[in-house]
């Protein structure tokens, strides 16, 4: 196996090789008979360690230990563990990782994950470090995106919303920019537009087309990639009661739109998407969150049997 | 080597910084925390250079301190292809290009409040890309540009 990476800290530490071998690896789990799946991480624990709150990462990493056959330890409130006395990050993950095989982590604080893959021999699964980074949240976009549409190059891909602060757009241009020929459409009011260098970054590689109206590329784009507006982003509550509402999801929008059209949301949406798209064959975005699961099972299996120096 | 330079007369010992770019010799002083009162330190600021060839140019003189690699890394980040002239009895006994360095260790502080650096007071990290410089840091990935970069230089 060719998979350089002993830790799962950023999607930027990925080369395109490493990102579909997880993809390939993932599709394998989709298809293990249950009574090969639970041995692979037979007498095997794996801390799940939550100093943030979480419900769907941290869910489908202890769902996903436990499909393999290995067991979870942890927290899912770091009110519960000695951070609350005061204990630094590097001090409770070198503890945990003298009991451990491996330990998935969530953590406010941006470079926690890098932090303590520093400190840790045993790998580390970043399952969120603060507004950085989210690596599973990206491979399991792009999985969904692969098992959607049987590719990810050549494809026209909508984002929409709050690309400003939103990380996972971010991180997702990154990973697309490893692939190459895709048409990214950035839609967004422009208070929240995406960040000028991001597209300076993923230039030539990503035809990007900025605007701020849905409708005007609306009938190109394959896969329109949702994100929710966080009121806590705006200064001026006036601005976002205007722009809250005009980039609602509802049916009406498939009339204008490709064969074949996708939504993804990362989730949770408030109103993002109207509930009367959900049974349209558009909505991927529950089968998005699902495949969650496949993908934190192909990492939990590669990295299993990583010796770090 | 040996080769007496009337410029650098200004010193008999200590370290000579030359072909600093125009309007850089200040930064210079406030970065290696020159200001101090222990330090004698002449500035030449805006000089021809000799040759003609590099247009203006700054210089700093300080006198009986040798500075030491860190201090070299911290002038290649404002000031990349300067030259750090040990003087000693009058003579440069040595001669260093300054490079900028491809990464920066405890240089500079990260200005992301949120990054466990500023959280656990660990020694920075930083990769650095010129052209226009950028730094990276090595554990939250923000990037800062030259103004943050300065602002962060302990």
């Amino acid at each position: 196996m060719d998979f350089k990476l002993t830790d799962i800290v950023s999607i930027n530490d990925f080369s395109r090789a490493d990102i579909d071998l997880v993809l390939e690896k993932a599709a394998e789990m989709e298809k293990l008979p249950v009574s090969k799946k639970n041995t692979v991480l037979a007498n095997k624990t794996v801390a799940s360690v939550f100093f943030e709150p979480s419900t769907r990462t941290r869910l489908s990493f202890e769902t996903a230990i436990q499909n393999l056959g290995g067991q979870v330890v942890g927290f899912a409130d770091a009110e519960v563990s000695s951070t609350k006395k005061g204990e630094s990050l590097s001090d409770s993950i070198r503890i945990l990782a003298g009991y451990a095989d491996m330990i998935v982590m969530r953590h406010s604080i941006e470079g926690a994950a890098r932090r303590a893959a520093e400190v840790s021999d045993k790998p580390i699964i970043n399952g969120g470090d603060g507004a950085n980074q989210h690596p599973t949240q990206t491979l399991l976009d792009l999985y969904t995106i692969k098992k959607a549409f049987g590719k990810i190059s050549g494809l026209n891909i909508g984002l929409l919303g709050d690309l400003k602060y939103g990380r996972t757009v971010h991180s997702l241009m990154y990973a697309l920019k490893k692939y190459g020929n895709v048409n990214v459409y950035c839609i967004a009011p422009d208070s929240l537009k995406m960040p000028a260098e991001i597209i300076e970054d993923v230039k030539g590689k990503i035809n990007v087309k900025e605007t701020s109206k849905l409708e005007e590329f609306l009938p190109e784009i394959d896969v329109l990639y949702a994100t929710r507006i966080q009121k806590e982003r705006f200064v001026d509550e006036f601005e976002y009661e205007q722009i809250k509402n005009v980039f609602i999801l509802g049916k009406e929008i498939l009339e204008n739109t490709k064969k074949g059209f996708k939504i993804m949301h990362p989730l949770p949406r408030v109103n993002e998407i109207k509930p009367e798209l959900d049974e349209t064959d558009a909505a991927l975005y529950f089968e998005q969150a699902k495949n969650g699961l496949p993908v934190r099972e192909a990492l939990l299996s590669i990295l299993k049997d990583v010796k770090k120096g | 080597m040996e080769k007496d330079d009337a410029r650098l007369k200004p010193i008999s010992s200590g370290t000579v910084l030359d072909h600093l770019p125009a309007g850089t010799a200040l930064k210079i002083l406030k970065i290696l925390n020159l200001q101090k009162p222990e330090n004698a330190v002449t500035v030449a600021i805006n000089t021809e250079s000799k040759s003609g060839k590099e247009g203006k140019k700054d210089l700093v003189f300080i006198e009986g301190r040798i500075l030491n690699k860190q201090e070299y890394d911290k002038i290649g980040l404002i000031a990349e292809g300067s030259t750090v002239n040990i003087i000693k009895d009058k003579k440069v006994k040595k001669k260093i290009k300054v490079e900028l360095p491809e990464k920066a260790s405890g240089l500079f502080e990260c200005l992301n409040p949120k990054c466990i650096s500023n959280h656990e007071g660990l020694p920075t990290k930083f990769s650095l890309k010129k052209d226009p410089l950028r730094a990276k840091c090595f554990y939250c990935e923000k990037i800062m540009n030259e103004q943050d970069i300065f602002k962060a230089i302990k």
